[in-house]
């Protein structure tokens, strides 16, 4: 255990600096997982490896001379008719089953796109270098990567788009009204199939962005999906479903927590304190749940 | 019927025992086979009798490997300076060493998994539906993770298992995995088949089709599925203790706590076969270990992409599985009435 945080004050600012700017992108992804799973009741386990797609895509852009930081514009597009096509080929035929089918399908899905990204991408670690240089805060003693930076209001400029698209368009109500019962919306005349098909496309888009971001801040690697998705799942239960103002917040507290236990516990641990974190917030939220069940009994 | 059935295990006991001597170039194989069996039939409890469809019973296979591995080093040698010396050997194991170790690391290996399974039941089998699913997922991650960061059992590097003694005789290692790892086979069937003969499965049935209903009808749901996991934890930490001494070599998330493969193979193997049967999940652990063998061997590298496809296909058109197929096409063989009149009508109506 290194305690170095606790000797070094300054290390708890750039931590919760860094957890905020990281946890605005998790909540992007959120934000997407929270869309799909209100309208389709689907949870999408290959939603990290759409992000890490995305992420690819930069990355390529970055290789053939375009500045990365474009990508954000590039790959929310290309991603947004690979998650159409995914609804036409797979998802559309889990909508209206059990859970765990859905869930065990997009697990396929998220082991085939590994694999298949290992095949086309190699397996090595890469980074889209923007070059955006850094900002030195405090007399120096913390680091603010501009990319960073431009990352957060990148993600808070697609999200606040999104919610006004949401409130504002055609197809932003009849997502909502289908989200509030597909049935009732069928026979007013909304084609589901549609809404379905555009708001897993949505979502994959979201993922393109924040993929883009990903590989221009941090790195990216074919196997690194399965945390984002656990990290985005994480953020929906804890906000709950549709909480907005929520999942900014959840996400944000989540960015800092792991920042914290980087320090705390050291890096090898990180990943595994964000898959035990979820698991003991279902444990805490099943104990909360069954309290509130005896007092109904 | 009865008969039939006992010609039918004596058949598969006799070919069990001279599988080795009648196929010596697959003892190997045929091991993995019945531990992926073993895998298949523990899911199966949860999974296809309870509803409780868990991706982190890897955990429990994992937890197996390392103590078996821990208890038959520590038992004879300082732990940390044998997984430090990693592959270069300062201690050799004799055997009467070696077979102590292994006796009481399965030992082990079984009975602190249904402890631990026990201990945090609990909390988890409160959870229902894709939150239980994702709740074990994250389970087998997080242990997966968090082990490969412990110092005295290897860390990254990993954790290479005490060699069978007398080595250079490969003849007698394979021989030794295969009847042990057929001993564990046939203990788990048993214990399976004559858990599933009494009330108990009833029970877990109910908990499937309504937990609510089966709590108002006075079961003690939360018992049963404590239990239920329990059983699953103690044979799949049996069959990962062993698959450690088969394999040779423990790392974190590649061997122990592999989710990628045994954690998904065991759900894959239940539902080719059929879950919430009883040969549904032997059948389908055999096909897909063909299967497997198959593909790992002639198409190198694309396994993993053949295996996407294969969960998507499998979920999308087959979620019942052989069995399931089966027994919707000759419901008579599985002592269903069917009324010919009714049938007729079904056709019609298709």
């Amino acid at each position: 255990m290194d305690l170095l945080i606790f000797q070094v004050p300054i290390l708890m600012v750039q931590a919760s600096l860094d957890g905020i700017l990281l946890g605005i992108l998790f909540a992007l992804i959120a934000y997407g997982m929270a869309l799909q799973w209100g309208v389709m009741n689907i949870i999408n386990i290959a939603q990290g490896d759409l992000v890490i797609l995305g992420g690819y895509i930069a990355y390529f852009m970055y290789l053939s001379g375009i500045h990365p930081a474009l990508g954000v514009i590039v790959a929310p597009v290309i991603m947004y008719f690979v998650g159409v096509g995914l609804y036409k080929l797979v998802i559309n035929k889990v909508v209206d089953r059990d859970l765990f089918i859905s869930i065990l399908a997009t697990f396929g899905i998220s082991i085939l796109f590994m694999q298949l990204m290992n095949f086309a991408f190699g397996a090595d670690v890469v980074l889209a270098n923007s070059e955006f240089g850094t900002t030195m805060l405090f007399n120096n003693s913390v680091t603010l990567p501009n990319s960073k930076l431009f990352s957060a209001i990148i993600s808070i400029i697609f999200a606040i788009g999104l919610v006004v698209y949401m409130k504002k368009s055609k197809l932003g109500r009849a997502i909502r009204a289908t989200a509030q019962n597909a049935r009732a919306a069928k026979i007013l005349g909304v084609d589901t199939e549609k809404v379905y098909a555009a708001t897993f496309g949505i979502n994959a888009a979201l993922c393109g962005v924040a993929g883009a971001l990903v590989a221009i801040t941090f790195t990216i690697h074919p196997y690194m999906g399965l945390p984002y998705t656990i990290r985005s799942f994480m953020i929906v239960i804890i906000a709950g479903l549709g909480n907005l103002p929520g999942v900014a917040v959840s996400g944000m507290g989540l960015g800092v927590f792991e920042e914290f236990a980087d320090y705390i516990l050291g890096t090898e641990f990180r990943i595994g304190s964000v898959f035990l974190l979820l698991v003991l917030i279902l444990v805490y939220r099943r104990f909360k749940l069954s309290k509130k069940r005896e007092y109904l009994k | 019927m009865k008969n039939n059935n006992i010609i039918l295990y004596a058949a598969i006991l006799i070919f069990g025992v001279l599988a080795p001597f009648m196929l010596p170039a697959f003892k190997v194989q045929l091991s993995i086979l019945c531990i992926l069996i073993v895998l298949a039939l523990t899911w199966n409890i949860q999974g296809g009798e309870m509803g409780y469809n868990s991706f982190g019973n890897i955990l429990f296979y994992g937890l197996g490997m390392y103590i078996c591995a821990s208890v038959q080093v520590g038992m004879f040698f300082p732990l940390s300076e044998w997984t430090e010396s990693g592959g270069e050997k300062t201690f050799v194991h004799s055997p009467t060493q070696f077979f102590q170790g292994m006796a009481f690391g399965l030992l082990a290996a079984a009975i602190i998994p249904t402890m631990v399974a026990g201990l945090i039941g609990y909390a988890i089998l409160g959870l229902r539906g894709h939150y239980f699913a994702i709740c074990t997922l994250g389970l087998g991650v997080a242990a997966g993770e968090i082990s490969g960061g412990i110092e005295i059992i290897g860390a990254g590097q990993g954790f290479t298992t005490p060699p069978f003694p007398e080595t250079g005789n490969l003849e007698s290692r394979g021989q030794f995995f295969y009847f042990l790892s057929f001993l564990v086979l046939v203990l788990t069937f048993v214990a399976v088949k004559s858990v599933y003969s009494t009330r108990f499965k009833l029970v877990l049935n109910a908990i499937r089709d309504n937990e609510d209903k089966a709590e108002a009808m006075g079961i003690q749901t939360m018992k049963y599925k404590i239990i239920g996991w329990m059983i699953s934890a103690f044979f799949c930490g049996l069959a990962g203790g062993i698959m450690g001494g088969l394999v040779g070599y423990i790392d974190s998330t590649d061997v122990a706590f592999d989710g990628r493969e045994m954690g998904v193979f065991m759900v894959l193997m239940a539902i080719l076969g059929g879950k919430g049967t009883l040969w549904g999940p032997v059948i389908g652990a055999t096909l897909f270990h063909l299967f497997k063998e198959g593909f790992w061997t002639y198409f190198l590298g694309w396994q993993y992409v053949a295996l996407g496809v294969l969960i998507v296909v499998i979920v999308i058109y087959f979620p019942e599985g052989l069995m399931g197929w089966l027994r919707e096409k000759y419901p008579e063989r599985f002592g269903e009435v069917v009324d010919e009149a009714d049938r007729k009508a079904q056709v019609e109506l298709k």
